[in-house]
């Protein structure tokens, strides 16, 4: 399945996820810069914070528990499309789907 | 500077390679490490890579970032000694590598208790993938499970081990569990979750031998008072010890770990150290060493920052911690050791928060399922116990008016 991460500086990279994974891990598997996950996913640093796309942003659903309140805790501007991207997980709706980065996650 | 030696190839290894390329570095970095493959992250062993043996989910970096980065990364090769004269590293192979900065992060490895038959065949310990994968194999077969030490180590597995229907004896020669890292209010509440999960806790006992059957393999544990906890698996999980050999035999301080400043250098100034082999200036003002991946990545920038900007801040990272047994996510923000006051605020659904105070001021928070707490937490440690009780120690709203924590 596809993703397509947007940088800040507006470099597109493609990259293939597995169905089921979480966004943050494929973008980490893929050498994607931008998306840290520090904690490896156990939604503890907020270090893969991205925005979803606006025509996305139904198809990812809902931030989880919890997630709105990392959220806070980010680096970057936090906006309605915000997500932890560990938090959001592969599936057929999704193939394809386009996310932006933020500038920083520290 | 030319040349960078990073020796470990963990989390912390890993992070300065890649803090240092952030920070430009544009000269070679080599890392050394004893362990095969690519760096990876050791916390889900025991939690996450035990459910699913996904080992792919556990590396830090694909292979291609090596390569992307010009990090050279030399694994399954032993640093053997290191010439501070000639600034070299030897390799166990006889290879020498020159550096102009060498940064030590050899980490830890599992204490071994001086237990009769500890080397018998069955006894496990947790600490790296093989470790790991070797317990995960044999966890299908397993009907008891001794642990000996009530600690993160012990109790992730054993709350894994309880989810996968293998029953559990853990033995904690200690009054409560955890006694290193929460408070006595944090044990009783996680004695009585693991009560809840089915297992059987010896709080205050000593095992004295490995139990061993016709076949010398291990077959449980004798206890100091003669009792015998009989098992077909018996996990080892009675902490670490740091691994300062090197240092210590190039004649760098050792105290606990190596001893550095507080700009995380050595004795030697073309020498750092990290994560959990470093013993550096904590909080309260004396050296602590901790075992966490906040410590090994947040000294691994700081030391990446410190090699590469002019004029440096000293460290002063907040620690904190996490450990996920069965369905509990602990999380500490500061260090528990030492606290003189304690404040436990019930929530309206699930656990207690644990507030901890030294001297007036917050020193740790505990929280169990409430990462928006920790997270809030994380901002406020050292804020008078005053300022708290203004707000009703509401520590969400009291980290939303607080300065930001330096980084």
């Amino acid at each position: 399945m596809k993703i397509t991460f947007i940088a800040a500086d507006g470099t597109e990279t493609a990259v293939d996820a597995a169905e089921g994974e979480s966004i943050m891990r494929a973008a980490v598997r893929n050498d994607v810069d931008g998306i840290i996950g520090e904690c490896g996913g156990s939604m503890m640093c907020a270090t893969c914070h991205c925005y979803v796309d606006e025509a996305w942003a139904d198809a990812t659903g809902q931030q989880e528990d919890g997630e709105s309140d990392l959220l806070d805790c980010a680096a970057s501007e936090v906006r309605p499309t915000s997500r932890l991207s560990c938090q959001i997980r592969m599936s057929a709706e999704l193939e394809g789907v386009v996310i932006h980065l933020p500038e920083s996650q520290l | 500077m030319q040349r960078i030696v990073i020796i470990g190839t963990g989390q912390g290894g890993q992070q300065a390679a890649t803090s240092l390329r952030q920070e430009g570095f544009a000269g070679e970095i080599l890392m050394i490490g004893d362990e095969p493959g690519l760096p990876y992250q050791r916390p889900p062993l025991s939690k996450a890579y035990m459910a699913s043996g996904d080992a792919d989910a556990l590396l830090l970096k694909p292979a291609a970032f090596y390569e992307r980065s010009s990090i050279i990364l030399r694994d399954g090769t032993r640093a053997a000694r290191i010439d501070r004269t000639a600034q070299e590293v030897e390799t166990e192979d006889g290879a020498r590598h020159g550096y102009d900065h060498l940064i030590l992060a050899t980490g830890a490895r599992n204490f071994r208790p001086p237990l009769p038959n500890l080397d018998a065949p069955g006894v496990a310990e947790l600490r790296t993938l093989a470790d790991a994968e070797s317990i995960r194999r044999r966890l299908a077969h397993t009907r008891h499970a001794v642990v000996v030490g009530g600690g993160f180590i012990g109790l992730e597995f054993a709350a894994m081990a309880r989810a996968a229907n293998v029953s559990v004896t853990v033995i904690e020669a200690a009054p409560r569990l955890m006694a290193r890292a929460v408070s006595p209010q944090m044990s009783d509440l996680f004695l009585k979750l693991h009560w809840s999960m089915g297992t059987e806790i010896l709080l205050g006992t000593m095992a004295a031998a490995v139990m061993t059957d016709a076949d010398g393999n291990a077959a449980g544990i004798t206890l100091a008072d003669g009792r015998e906890v009989a098992g077909d698996l018996v996990l080892i999980a009675t902490g670490v010890r740091p691994n300062v050999e090197l240092a210590a035999e190039a004649g760098l301080t050792c105290r606990n770990g190596i001893v550095v400043d507080g700009s995380l250098l050595t004795d030697d100034p073309a020498i750092s150290a990290l994560g959990d082999v470093a013993a550096f200036p904590g909080p309260l003002g004396r050296h602590v060493r901790l075992e966490s991946v906040q410590a090994a990545v947040d000294h691994a920038r700081h030391i990446a920052r410190r090699l590469m900007r002019p004029a440096p801040q000293p460290y002063a990272s907040v620690p904190w911690f996490w450990s996920d047994q069965g369905k509990h996510k602990l999380q500490i923000a500061g260090l528990a050791t030492d606290a003189d006051d304690c404040i436990v605020l019930p929530q309206p659904t699930g656990e207690p928060v644990i507030l901890l105070f030294k001297e007036g001021c917050l020193a740790a928070v505990e929280t169990i399922n409430a990462p928006a707490i920790h997270m809030s937490a994380r901002r406020l440690i050292a804020t008078p116990s005053a300022v708290l009780a203004a707000c009703d120690y509401d520590l969400r709203q009291a980290a939303k008016t607080a300065a930001p924590v330096a980084h």
